[in-house]
């Protein structure tokens, strides 16, 4: 064990250190037009699509220095590098894996570029966790797939320009993950309806997507006809070390700590609370877990191992703090926990009220709990399946 | 940064395995566990043959001059047979020496250390049980050859084996005033009891003094009063986490090995949601607290000023998970879990010596948050 850095990537992390210094200012002074100016900006420094190669016109960094270089940023809450979210984190990869080289050409540089959004046709109404078990349809006619079904929970459906679908284009293989294709469809195609779902904090994040004789060209097809769920899973070299929400949470419970140290708890101030010192103390150890699980994956994928299921151990430790420490922020605010974000005397202008109400994008998407405690049972522990 | 063991570590980790596997399995720790003993006088020469009672010793006293990650993995196979061993008692003492004691008093005892020829046991808690420097009420007045001891230390690891046990003391008010000496067993006006414990795998006794005489060479002076006795009480509450995570893997195979074998209600219960996903619970607790005591070990040997507060948080989250899966162990074999010939009860009486050795959740979180700035 060696938690130091070699003298490379020391080098790394000052030069990352010296250009956010001359270039990103502190969160408070940073005013509306910033994150665009920053996006031209870290894309011609290549730290957009940093892990992709550099053929594809990524950054080629190595596991290392990708960790390195989302520390720093989170660490200074530095904007996301570009708004194609979906594209960056997961389309993007999976083209650079399966793509055809005429895909890449079209879509890489667009998604680098952040030039338009994607978004992710996975869920279905009866199809959520068991997502192996999809049903909407994707039939081979002539030059195209014809698509008719209907997904349900697409973030930014409504601003997207393409999506990365999939379709069950075989219903009798022995295996139901087997009979999934993966397509990449234009969403103002013919036959295609959007309409938004409001979520609790009613935004429009998420919506319904209609399909109705949807014709997709053959050439979207992404990978080969049934290989839909290898490259759902299919992870790229992307480092797993979860070193940007683990800084994130250490940021939350900074804030956390000073709400603590203000509040007085029936009269007397709460820091003296053995009760809460100790919940404050058990979500620091629980952060401090994370990082070091994060490190030994990170040390696995260096040397080659493969890094997989263990990942749900972290994805369990940030839902848990996810929830629970805006709601033990809730408590220590008192009655005042339970005034809504817009109202007057809400403490800190209702931040935590917002969280409160907003972390479920973070523990429901990608998997529940539930999910991650049976891909540890079953695929570490080889527990029998339901 | 590497957070991995060296394939050195691993062939280490494979030969102590095997070790026990063919010297200590769960029959052979029941029959040391109720021998009068406590522990294999024939296996511990065994091992200090072998160097692992000198793991951290540097060569010129015998040892082989390892480093804690390297402890780590030792204790944690320990752990998991649950062998019973003055091991981790004589491992913080000479720690103890290494840290605190002159060139002479190194040369005097280490060796002896190693070679198993003595048996180092630490006596630094109270029946205050307090894990602070206000614990520490032995006094140590000032005699001609040095100082006499008068009191009495609790739950001291493997007292009755041990032939020498380091010891904390007051000789004036304050942090500065805690000094350590190392006492012979034999002492004259030194009493040992062993006091029968929950885990019969591990010996806790009791210590007094009475009007103890301790030369001037005994006192380890290089001490600087309490913050060496709290560095003392990190080692060994580290190395109770470095068992605790063998324990509780080994705890925790049981259970999983059961629910793929137990058939109920037509299907084998580990199929069951309220069966995997506790374990997968557990699992997520043993990982974590697994990880941040290997970085806490690192920190022991290379950034002390972090060692603190990563002990803490280790030792922390082990005791609750601990507990827990202990617990859950005897409840999720149902009645059988419940019976002498088991061995979930074994792990569950362990657990209660992890929760309580050293410092409990409360204890440690406590520290957590106060070194968190709170």
């Amino acid at each position: 064990m060696d938690f130091d850095l070699t003298p490379e990537e020391e080098a790394f992390r000052s030069d990352v250190r010296t250009f956010l210094d001359e270039n990103l200012p502190p969160e408070g002074e940073r005013d509306a037009m910033f994150p665009l100016r920053w996006s031209t900006l870290v894309r011609e420094k290549g730290w957009v699509g940093f892990s992709w190669p550099k053929e594809v016109g990524g950054g080629g960094g190595t596991l290392m220095e990708q960790a390195i270089l989302k520390e720093e940023l989170a660490n200074r809450r530095a904007p996301a590098l570009g708004s194609c979210i979906m594209g960056l984190a997961w389309v993007g990869p999976a083209l650079i894996q399966y793509g055809t080289q005429e895909q890449k050409d079209r879509f890489i540089g667009d998604i680098l570029d952040s030039k338009y959004q994607w978004c992710t046709g996975y869920s279905e109404p009866d199809i959520g966790s068991d997502l192996a078990s999809l049903q909407c349809k994707g039939e081979r006619q002539g030059d195209d797939y014809v698509v008719n079904g209907q997904k349900i929970w697409t973030s930014l459906a409504q601003w997207a320009k393409w999506m990365i679908l999939l379709v069950r284009t075989d219903n009798a293989t022995e295996k139901k993950h087997d009979g999934i294709t993966c397509l990449l469809v234009e969403m103002d195609s013919p036959g295609i309806t959007v309409s938004p779902i409001a979520n609790m904090s009613k935004q429009p994040f998420f919506a319904e997507v209609f399909f109705d004789n949807v014709k997709v060209p053959v050439e979207n097809l992404l990978g080969k006809e049934g290989q839909g769920w290898q490259i759902t899973i299919g992870a790229l070299a992307n480092e797993r070390s979860g070193i940007s929400e683990i800084a994130g949470l250490l940021w939350e419970l900074d804030l956390l700590k000073k709400l603590v140290k203000e509040s007085r708890v029936g009269g007397k101030p709460a820091r003296e609370d053995t009760r809460i010192r100790r919940k404050v103390a058990e979500f620091e150890t629980r952060i401090a877990a994370m990082k070091y699980n994060g490190q030994r994956y990170l040390t696995k994928q260096i040397r080659g191992e493969p890094v997989g299921s263990e990942t749900s151990v972290n994805k369990l430790h940030t839902a848990h703090l996810e929830k629970y420490m805006s709601e033990f922020a809730l408590e220590l605010q008192g009655s005042y926990g339970c005034l809504a974000p817009g109202s007057k005397a809400a403490l800190e202008r209702g931040r935590w009220q917002k969280e409160a109400l907003g972390w479920c994008t973070a523990v429901i998407g990608g998997g529940t709990p539930n999910i991650q405690r049976n891909i540890i049972a079953e695929r570490i522990l080889g527990l029998p399946h339901d | 940064m590497n957070f991995g063991f060296t394939a050195e570590q691993d062939i280490f980790r494979s030969e102590v395995r095997k070790f026990l596997d063919n010297n200590a399995p769960l029959e052979e720790v029941r029959r040391i566990m109720e021998s009068d003993e406590g522990y294999s006088p024939k296996l511990w020469q065994e091992m200090a043959q072998m160097g692992w009672l000198g793991l951290l010793i540097p060569e010129e006293h015998g040892g082989v001059d390892l480093g804690w990650v390297d402890l780590t993995v030792l204790l944690e196979e320990c752990g998991r047979t649950l062998f019973p061993s003055p091991l981790l008692a004589s491992t913080v003492a000479a720690i103890a020496l290494m840290e605190n004691g002159s060139a002479a008093q190194q040369a005097r005892w280490l060796p002896s250390i190693a070679a198993g020829e003595a048996i180092f046991s630490v006596a630094l808690v109270e029946a205050n049980d307090r894990l602070s420097e206000q614990g520490v009420e032995l006094l140590g007045e000032k005699s001609q050859q040095g100082a006499e001891l008068r009191g009495e230390k609790l739950f001291v690891p493997d007292a009755t084996a041990a032939t020498h046990f380091v010891v904390s003391f007051r000789t004036g008010d304050g942090p500065e005033g805690v000094r350590l000496a190392v006492v012979e067993a034999g002492a004259s006006g030194l009493t040992i009891e062993d006091l029968p414990g929950l885990d019969t795998t591990k010996r806790i006794g009791r210590v007094r003094f009475d009007g103890v005489s301790v030369d001037a060479d005994c006192i380890l002076d290089g001490s600087p009063g309490w913050a060496a006795v709290a560095r003392l009480l990190d080692h060994a509450a580290a190395a109770v986490t470095a068992e605790a995570i063998g324990a509780s893997e080994g705890a925790h195979a049981l259970m999983v090995e059961y629910a793929k074998q137990r058939v109920q209600f037509g299907s084998l219960i580990g199929r069951f949601q309220g069966v995997k996903h506790p374990l997968a619970d557990m699992y997520v607790d043993i990982e974590s607290f697994k990880s941040l005591l290997y970085y806490a070990a690192w920190c022991l040997d290379k950034n002390p000023e972090e060692a603190p507060r990563h002990v803490s948080m280790a030792k922390a989250l082990a005791s609750d998970a601990f507990t827990r899966i202990g617990i859950d162990g005897i409840e999720l074999h149902g009645a059988l879990g419940y019976t002498w010939e088991y061995d979930a009860q074994l792990y569950l009486k362990r657990s209660k010596w992890v929760k309580a050795a050293f410092g409990g959740s409360d204890h440690h979180y406590e520290r957590v948050a106060a070194l968190g700035g709170l």
